[in-house]
């Protein structure tokens, strides 16, 4: 199955290695992953006042290109896969309230290029999480070479992959997503009280300490519960917990370091694919030591 | 120009209404009506974008764009010229730069705040993807930025229309300094003609120039052949 | 562990009808349904770091008290939806807050602005965290 995807533009950065892991993960599930053409920076996050439709239209334009990909015959489903988890969101919510609101959509559309096809409201955002539960844990735990035994892995969700209600991929209250694809990899799901707290988010630009004060209470804790790595979906998250952890840690002394690694390169470890396709050498602690500990690499 | 036939037409020049000669461009026809251009006109040719100006036409709500030097004057026009856009160019050593989208945050951070709006796009005269070169500059696609913007002639009409107060073409030139700095690399062609200048290979050319009469110079000047 | 809300008042009486209504509107939440439980503001992982808890943001709306918009709690809410799901009156604290940003922000007021950021600083940042944060917080 071919499925469009939207990198982001944080993806052709700092996380490399959560696109180049997700895609060579998709393959071994069937799904080839194709970047949608021209995409645009969607706004990383949600337009929130009620007459704001100005917002609206980097998201929907990049569904556009969607239904053209679908009807050109590049890709086969009016589906849309997005990684970041502040994508995901942003463009989700963007086309929920379009489909909405009538107003809105006919607001979006008489802003485009005219050279644009109108905004059909076909397109479904989908996080690749979703994608890979439809395949099934079974199916998943199947297809593992490398069981992740003994592995002790934080499930973190941040926040905007399971709130607001009515968007996130899962129950806001008592997610399972994330810890039912660390037991499909063979790994250990390992609870803390923060999962889905938020790390300082954007606040990280202009306040480092607050946003060091959130993501040490996340860390302080993930060591407290003797975890051996964080799994996360969301680039901002990790930047905030795994790059600035070495910062963090002199506000903060005594914390111990844990690496900080994207689901979708735990999948690729466990489907042992090749280290290109982990790309772990790019991760902020560095998640190999523990690894190797652990004979995974 | 005075012929019979000759059909004149009314604009509107910054709100005042002129007859001008349907056939002028809409530079000359505001040189017809009496304007003097001492900024906002350069080369006459459409290559470098002083000439910027706006317009929207009788009966539309569309507010078009155009070079004045190229554009031909229709009926009921109305029209100004915004020759210069401000815009705070940024001092860089190209050489220490590294082609990357941080570069681009880095000088010009306000690439942040582009809105995907499609605004620059529909304000260009030279029809660049203007949106499109600032979204690859923001994802640090260097070459795709330069080679979008490589028809940029620096008009300015992206940079008044920009509601995320963006100036589209720094970041185009910024991109294409990078990618011939760093990703290209010198053109063999270049570095071979600055090799034969310094051997001397035009010195008798040039000396000859220079030490010609004026009134010669002149009409060498203005019987050249101009290659289009 | 201090808070700066700590023993803050809110003042009382009625003041702005249209403030309120402008809220509600743009935010699109009934602010009327607010019971004042404090749920939203004990599950804010940023209380910590506000002047006016969300709850009591939200009683201020009620009561037409504009001084709402100039509080710090508005610029320190991260937009991370906690409080959304932990309402049992079923308002979304967080488009209150997006909205009171916004009547800010739509008056020329920036509250974070790239040209006071380090260069040395934005050359470390994902573009995420900067786009991000220009969205919520710049005009
Ligand atoms: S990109 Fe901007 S400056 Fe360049 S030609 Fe187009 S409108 Fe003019
Ligand atoms: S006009 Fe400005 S905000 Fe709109 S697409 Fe162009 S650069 Fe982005
Ligand atoms: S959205 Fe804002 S107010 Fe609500 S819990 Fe999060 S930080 Fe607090
Ligand atoms: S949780 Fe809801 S009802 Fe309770 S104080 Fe907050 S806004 Fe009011
Ligand atoms: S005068 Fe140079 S482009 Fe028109």
């Amino acid at each position: 199955m071919r499925l469009a995807y939207y990198p982001g533009c944080t993806l052709k950065t700092n996380a490399k290695s959560f696109e180049i892991s997700a895609i060579a993960s998709a393959k071994v599930l069937g799904v080839e992953l194709v970047e949608l053409t021209r995409w645009n920076c969607c706004g990383t996050v949600h337009a929130l006042a009620k007459d704001d439709v100005m917002h609206y239209i980097a998201p929907i334009r990049n569904l556009i290109r969607v239904e053209e990909m679908r009807d050109e015959g590049i890709v086969d489903e009016n589906i849309l896969v997005t990684l970041c988890e502040m994508c995901f969101n942003t463009l989700k919510r963007a086309n929920t309230e379009v489909l909405k609101d009538g107003e809105k959509m006919r607001k979006v559309r008489e802003n485009m290029e005219e050279r644009d096809p109108a905004y059909r409201g076909e397109v479904e955002i989908k996080h690749f999480l979703e994608v890979v539960k439809d395949i099934g844990w079974n199916n998943i735990s199947n297809l593992v070479i490398k069981k992740l035994k003994g592995l002790r892995i934080i499930p973190y969700y941040g926040c905007l992959l399971l709130r607001p209600r009515g968007l996130g991929i899962d129950d806001p209250d008592n997610p399972t997503i994330l810890e039912s694809l660390i037991k499909s990899l063979g790994g250990e799901s390992v609870e803390i009280p923060f999962k889905s707290k938020c790390c300082g988010s954007y606040h990280t630009v202009h306040m480092e300490q607050v946003a060091s004060e959130l993501s040490h209470r996340i860390l302080s804790q993930a060591a407290e519960a003797e975890a051996d790595l964080i799994m996360l979906t969301c680039p901002l998250c990790s930047y905030n917990l795994g790059d600035r952890q070495e910062e963090i840690k002199k506000s903060f002394k005594g914390l111990r370091t844990i690496p900080v690694v994207y689901f979708t390169q735990l999948m690729a470890l466990a489907f042992n694919l090749p280290a290109e396709s982990t790309g772990f050498s790019e991760n902020k602690p560095d998640p190999t030591v523990i690894l190797k500990n652990k004979d995974l690499l | 120009m005075n012929g019979k036939d000759e059909k004149f037409i009314t604009i509107y020049i910054m709100g005042k209404k002129h007859m001008v000669p349907a056939n002028l461009t809409i530079m000359k026809a505001m040189e017809y009506a009496g304007h003097q251009f001492r900024r906002g006109a350069g080369c006459r040719g459409g290559f470098c974008g002083a000439c910027s100006t706006i317009y929207r036409t009788k009966g539309s709500y569309k507010l078009q764009v155009a070079l004045a030097c190229q554009k031909i004057v229709e009926d009921g026009m109305i029209v100004t010229q915004i020759p210069f856009s401000p815009a705070d160019k940024k001092r860089y050593d190209i050489d220490r730069l590294k082609p990357e989208a941080n570069t681009f945050l880095e000088y010009y951070p306000e690439i942040s705040r582009c809105l995907a709006c499609n605004t620059c796009t529909k304000a260009c005269p030279q029809d660049i993807m203007v949106m499109d070169y600032v979204q690859a500059a923001l994802r640090g696609d260097v070459k795709e930025a330069a080679r979008l913007s490589f028809d940029c002639i620096g008009c300015g009409l992206c940079a008044v229309r920009c509601p995320a107060e963006i100036v589209p073409y720094n970041i185009g030139q910024l991109a294409r300094r990078l990618y011939s700095k760093h990703v290209v690399g010198p053109a063999s062609h270049v570095l071979n003609r600055v090799k034969e200048v310094n051997e001397g290979k035009f010195d008798e050319e040039i000396n000859k120039l220079k030490n010609m009469p004026k009134e010669e110079l002149q009409n060498l000047y203005n019987s050249r052949d101009i290659k289009v | 562990m201090a808070f700066k809300d700590a023993r803050r008042t809110i003042n009382y009486g009625f003041q702005n009808e249209s403030f309120k209504f402008k809220v509600s509107e743009l935010s699109g939440e009934d602010i009327n349904l607010c019971f004042q439980c404090g749920g939203c503001s004990s599950g804010c992982p940023l209380a910590e770091e506000m002047d006016f808890l969300p709850s009591k943001i939200v009683r201020m709306i009620q009561l037409g008290r504009e001084e709402a918009l100039d509080s710090e709690t508005i610029w320190v809410c991260s937009t991370c939806f906690n409080c959304e799901v932990r309402c049992p009156r079923g308002i979304d604290v967080a488009n209150i807050m997006e909205a009171l940003r916004q009547l800010k922000l739509r008056k020329k007021y920036s509250h974070v602005s790239l040209d006071s950021l380090e260069k040395s600083k934005i050359r470390t940042l994902p573009q995420i965290a900067i786009i991000s944060n220009q969205r919520k917080l710049s005009a």
